[in-house]
């Protein structure tokens, strides 16, 4: 059945945006993240032009991290705190980004750096996981006792002023690395259109010293703000938020999300994290291969004018 | 006798005057003369026909019919990737003042054969003709424009469709346009030429409406006039789909 989109201005096969949304979606029900760095080349890929699949995807991130957030606000592993100095940055971040992809967009270049953000980020994420995972696997295989974490050494972090209490995540750190974290992960996701949970995770683990079972929900809770604002700043500035691709996307999205999670449940977390890795690398290297060999058309076309 | 001597003088050098361009002329019509597009529009395809109309036999020369639609104009910038640094970036660029998002040119032979040069020249009829740029800043400005046709005629944006039309006894014809689903909204300007030995004897012109209706029409109005309003709207469905999801599901689970 094909639909017609009112912003994208083009027609589409709807069972196919629910499939991508089904699938994408338990993709990030499995391994907890946004599905957004998928979604995105995928929507360019099928014809969609890539400022209206940036902003609609966004859109989408807030219904799949709202979906998700639930879940944990009932764990009690949300930091309200920590998520709302995450959000500060996040929201400045957002704001800086949407920017930057007016601009780019006018230069001819958002592709390139929209690709290139993928290729290094992709890139560094999913190799860090996949050695740290082989690792993780190795050592359960080899049976010994589980180590004793050490605890965080005192390094520059510490030395940082404006210290603050996060009582969840039972940590006192400055509160400058949050909110650059936060900052960073905000322009990413205008950007990029995603979620940046890909990021914002090992971040919080490695960089702020995050207990990993708050991670996840805390992300959730942020990146739902970021998204949205993200949404809103495409709608009013770029007005390419296209409402009808978002509710195919998203409907098939939760309920993919939903499965997702059951399946996860009876993976173990390093297979899972490999599997990620996998398929982190794997999106990378076809979009680096793509900005590597000769594309078959030179030329393309953008509406509007240049410089 | 006199008076209507030089009266009857006068009307036979009008109409020598007239005859010649006012011979044949084209009385035409459309299938329809608008177009919606509504949630499920999948392209369309538009029935052209007509018949030419002429006062006396007809003359020397090889008749021809030649059909276009045209969608509204746009800017649009053409860019070159180049191999800069290992990887494929876009490194040169030309503005195109003006390119239809539409144009389909329609004819009973060969486009060379049924139109001069001169005449293509002045009433824009094939497709390089029916785009307008300046090449400023780059060495072969025709590649550019040559992208931009080969791109758009590969998403049949641009088609030339020699020897579509029909013509029967060189009085009736009808040809059938096919109009994709990525269409901009606007008028569709519908030109119908008629020429012999090249040369054009007379155009016959109609605009199709294409716009979108219902739902499409509200939600692009609604993002174009209220951006926040639509922008908290698609918020709302999105938080609305998620907790409505988990909610869903774990009702199923319990």
């Amino acid at each position: 059945m094909q639909i017609y989109l009112p912003i994208a201005e083009v027609s589409v096969n709807a069972f196919l945006l629910l499939g991508l949304g089904g699938l994408v979606g338990i993709l990030s029900g499995m391994f907890g993240v946004g599905g957004g760095f998928l979604m995105t080349p995928l929507l360019f890929f099928i014809g969609i032009p890539p400022a209206v699949a940036v902003a609609t995807e966004a859109n989408q991130i807030v219904a799949s991290s709202f979906s998700g957030v639930l879940a944990h606000f009932k764990r009690k592993t949300v930091d309200l705190t920590m998520g709302v100095v995450l959000l500060i940055g996040g929201l400045i971040g957002a704001a800086i980004g949407v920017q930057v992809f007016a601009i780019l967009t006018a230069m001819g270049q958002v592709d390139l750096l929209v690709k290139l953000c993928y290729v290094v980020f992709l890139g560094i994420i999913g190799l860090l996981m996949f050695v740290e995972s082989l690792n993780a696997i190795r050592r359960s295989r080899a049976a010994g006792p589980a180590q004793v974490p050490k605890r965080r050494p005192r390094g520059w972090m510490d030395a940082l002023p404006f210290k603050m209490r996060f009582r969840t995540s039972g940590l006192y750190i400055s509160v400058i690395p949050p909110l650059v974290v936060g900052l960073f992960v905000g322009v990413l996701a205008a950007i990029m259109g995603v979620g940046g949970g890909f990021i914002m995770v090992p971040a919080m683990i490695y960089l702020l010293g995050m207990p990993t079972k708050v991670v996840v929900g805390t992300s959730l809770f942020q990146i739902i703000f970021v998204t949205g604002f993200a949404t809103l700043m495409h709608a009013t500035t770029n007005y390419t938020v296209d409402m009808v691709l978002a509710v195919l996307l998203l409907v098939g999205g939760v309920v993919g999300a939903q499965i997702g999670a059951r399946i996860g449940t009876r993976l173990k977390a390093e297979q899972l994290r490999i599997l990620l890795a996998i398929m982190v690398l794997a999106v990378c290297g076809k979009l680096a291969f793509d900005l590597l060999v000769m594309p078959q058309e030179l030329y393309s076309i953008g509406v509007g004018a240049a410089h | 006798m006199r008076g209507i001597n030089h009266t009857l003088l006068g009307l036979a050098a009008l109409l020598a005057v007239c005859l010649p361009l006012r011979a044949e002329t084209v009385v035409a019509g459309l299938s329809r003369d608008a177009i919606n597009i509504t949630a499920n529009f999948a392209g369309s395809e538009i029935l052209i026909f007509g018949a030419v109309e002429r006062d006396a036999p007809s003359p020397e020369g090889h008749l021809e019919v030649i059909i276009t639609i045209e969608g509204p104009g746009q800017a649009v910038a053409v860019r070159r990737k180049d191999r800069r640094f290992g990887i494929w970036v876009n490194t040169d660029a030309i503005e195109v003042d003006e390119a239809p998002s539409f144009y389909a040119v329609s004819t009973t032979g060969a486009l060379s054969e049924a139109l001069t040069q001169v005449e293509d020249l002045r009433h824009r009829v094939s497709i390089p003709r029916a785009i307008r740029a300046v090449g400023v800043g780059v060495a072969h400005p025709e590649d550019f424009t040559n992208a931009l046709i080969r791109i758009r005629e590969s998403e049949d944006l641009y088609q030339l469709n020699e020897g579509d039309v029909t013509l029967r006894n060189e009085t009736l014809f009808d040809t059938s346009v096919r109009l994709p689903a990525n269409l901009v909204e606007g008028a569709y300007r519908t030109r119908i030429f008629l020429t012999r030995g090249g040369e054009v004897l007379d155009v016959y012109e109609q605009d199709i409406a294409v716009r979108k209706v219902g739902l499409e029409r509200f939600i692009y109005n609604l993002a174009h006039e209220r951006p926040l309003i639509y922008g908290i709207l698609s918020l709302a469905i999105a938080i609305a789909a998620g907790w409505l999801a988990s909610a869903v599901f774990r009702y199923i689970r319990t």
